[in-house]
């Protein structure tokens, strides 16, 4: 796995009195698939949204592929490479599906500060797109707008609008939430495809799916990062059984 | 992707018949030998160019300023206040009059795009009532009162302002210029990006944009047709005033744009069309004209989404057996 893309070294974050990014430090190694659980309010978005740029830190670093990413803002470190979805699903819903793959391919090709020639004809930005749209099973849909795609299929074109932006890490939060067993069952192979092609890091609450595809977990409590380590060990701790698996397990 | 390049084209007999209708009204004028018609629809072309730029942002952008005039008024006052001090030729007035409304939208812009939804209306609002209390103030510039221009502007020295039918093709010229640029620019590469701000700022931030900039670019290209209108509108009036820029126009910017049809370009031109015909159409019959535009707009804004436009495309489905 060599060297961690991602560190995150005593982060800090606080919202008035709440410390809800408490002291947290962890590695995301190249090509591992790192899960973060925890229960409500451990905050594992905050934690998605300090390290994708939506959220400034209090205090900590955010050292990304060796360099140090946390002065910068959400647009610089997407151009690096940090790609990420939302817990509540988030596509241009009045573009087409293709349009907003081509989007992402735009934003790493050339600039866009082009006023002329028809973007919508532009093959250089249609064609990975298609491509990307395709592997993710997505190809009829690509001339429908993404509003009136059914949430699952929103959930699975915010991953291809993801991997067009050829990222160097992917953040998921919450995949899995508010689709159906069916959906779930296809973006869960989605999932497994894209594992160990690059570094993701995913937080989610349905732990069949974290312990089948994780290959380390963290686990966040109250901000502080309460243990890290392979599934075989999270679920063999102690103190994490007591403090959250007990009931997720049952 | 030969069918989202469909779904993309304009409704393209709609514009091409509102720029042949424009273009055949000096010959109606001449036919009729009503001269007034000239004047009119002068007016309403150089109105179109600012609802034009004001849909771009608003209807592309979701960009809802409220201080639209004060570019108007810039470029206009650039004509009025070189005029005023002996230099009639628009190879100086026309840069000028761009030059600074696009100065004014960059400065302004960079405060304004700092903002969003409602307060980024105040404060666009702010800063048009700004411009409009500093020419009110303006003594030698005419104040309150305005300003008449001596001579309408030279063209390199040849007067082709000055005949109301070379000035009309000018300004028709001028309309299909913005509106094709506009259509351009909506369409590439650029404007796909100014879109997807209006429909999702968060999603543009983390594919990779730095939306601001975006927003700014078009704050200012928007900025500058608003100031070339002016510049045709103290051209077209021969007379500079204040009301130019006054909020009520603003306001009125923003009625067109609504009234046509939102995010289409070619409603905003039958939205000033639409607005200043009936306001010529109804001030005939009453001075009280407003009280019943008022409801007329209400009723267009609650029964036809997408404006006069939406509402003539709903028309069509039905007639031809939706």
């Amino acid at each position: 796995m060599g060297e961690p893309v991602l560190q995150l070294e005593q982060l800090r974050k606080r919202f008035g009195g709440l410390v809800v990014t408490d002291d947290v430090t962890l590695d995301v190694m190249g090509g591992e698939l790192h899960a973060i659980i925890g229960p409500n309010g451990a905050g594992k978005t905050t934690l998605i949204n300090q390290i994708s740029g939506l959220l400034a830190s209090d205090a900590g670093r955010i050292r990304f592929a060796g360099r140090d990413i946390t002065a910068l803002s959400a647009h610089a470190r997407a151009r690096l490479g940090v790609a990420r979805s939302f817990q509540i699903t988030s596509v241009l819903s009045g573009f087409s599906a293709l349009e907003n793959v081509a989007l992402a391919v735009q934003a790493r090709t050339g600039s866009s500060f082009r006023f002329i020639g028809r973007v919508a004809a532009e093959v250089d930005l249609n064609e990975p797109a298609l491509a990307v749209l395709n592997e993710l099973g997505l190809t009829e849909l690509a001339t429908h707008i993404a509003g009136e795609l059914s949430y699952g299929e929103r959930r699975a074109l915010e991953f291809a609008i993801a991997l067009a932006m050829q990222p160097k890490l992917l953040l998921l939060d919450e995949p899995m939430a508010g689709i159906g067993r069916e959906e779930s069952l296809r973006l869960l192979d989605v999932l497994q495809r894209l594992k160990g092609r690059l570094p993701i890091v995913l937080i989610e609450h349905d732990m069949a799916t974290v312990f089948a595809l994780a290959d380390r977990i963290s686990v966040l409590m109250y901000g502080r990062v309460l243990a890290s380590g392979p599934p075989a060990q999270i679920r063999a701790d102690r103190r994490v059984v007591a403090a959250y698996l007990g009931d997720e397990l049952e | 992707m030969q069918m989202s390049l469909k779904r993309l084209r304009p409704h393209d007999g709609v514009p091409i018949l509102i720029f042949l209708i424009l273009a055949a009204i000096p010959v109606l004028a001449l036919i009729r030998s009503e001269d007034y018609l000239l004047s009119l629809f002068e007016r309403l072309m150089i109105f179109a160019i600012a609802a034009l730029s004001l849909d771009l942002l608003i209807g592309y952008g979701g960009l809802i300023s409220f201080g639209h005039a004060a570019f108007v008024g810039l470029g206009a006052y650039a004509v009025g206040i070189l005029s005023a001090h002996g230099m009639h030729d628009a190879i100086i007035a026309l840069p000028v009059a761009l030059l600074s409304s696009a100065l004014f939208a960059y400065v302004t812009g960079v405060v304004c795009l700092r903002t969003k939804g409602v307060y980024f209306i105040m404060i666009t609002l702010a800063f048009g009532q700004m411009v409009f209390f500093t020419a009110s103030s303006l003594a030698p510039y005419g104040g309150d009162d305005g300003l008449t221009i001596a001579a309408r502007n030279t063209l390199g020295g040849f007067a082709l302002f000055r005949s109301e039918g070379s000035l009309y093709y000018l300004i028709w010229g001028c309309l299909l210029g913005a509106y094709c640029f506009c259509r351009m620019l909506v369409g590439s590469r650029f404007g796909r990006v100014f879109r997807g701000a209006k429909e999702n700022a968060l999603r543009m931030e983390t594919i990779g944009f730095n939306v601001y900039r975006f927003q700014l670019a078009a704050y200012v290209i928007a900025g500058m047709m608003a100031g070339l209108s002016g510049f045709l509108l103290a051209n077209a009036t021969e007379f500079v005033s204040p009301a130019y820029m006054s909020w009520q126009r603003s306001g009125d910017l923003i009625i067109m744009v609504i009234l046509g049809g939102l995010g289409s370009l070619h409603g905003a031109i039958i939205g000033a069309g639409a607005y200043l015909l009936l306001e010529e159409w109804l001030s005939a019959f009453t001075e009280d004209w407003k009280v019943i535009f008022g409801p007329f707009l209400v009723l267009v804004v609650l029964f036809a989404r997408g404006g006069l436009l939406g509402m003539g495309k709903g028309l069509v489905r039905r007639l031809s057996g939706g």
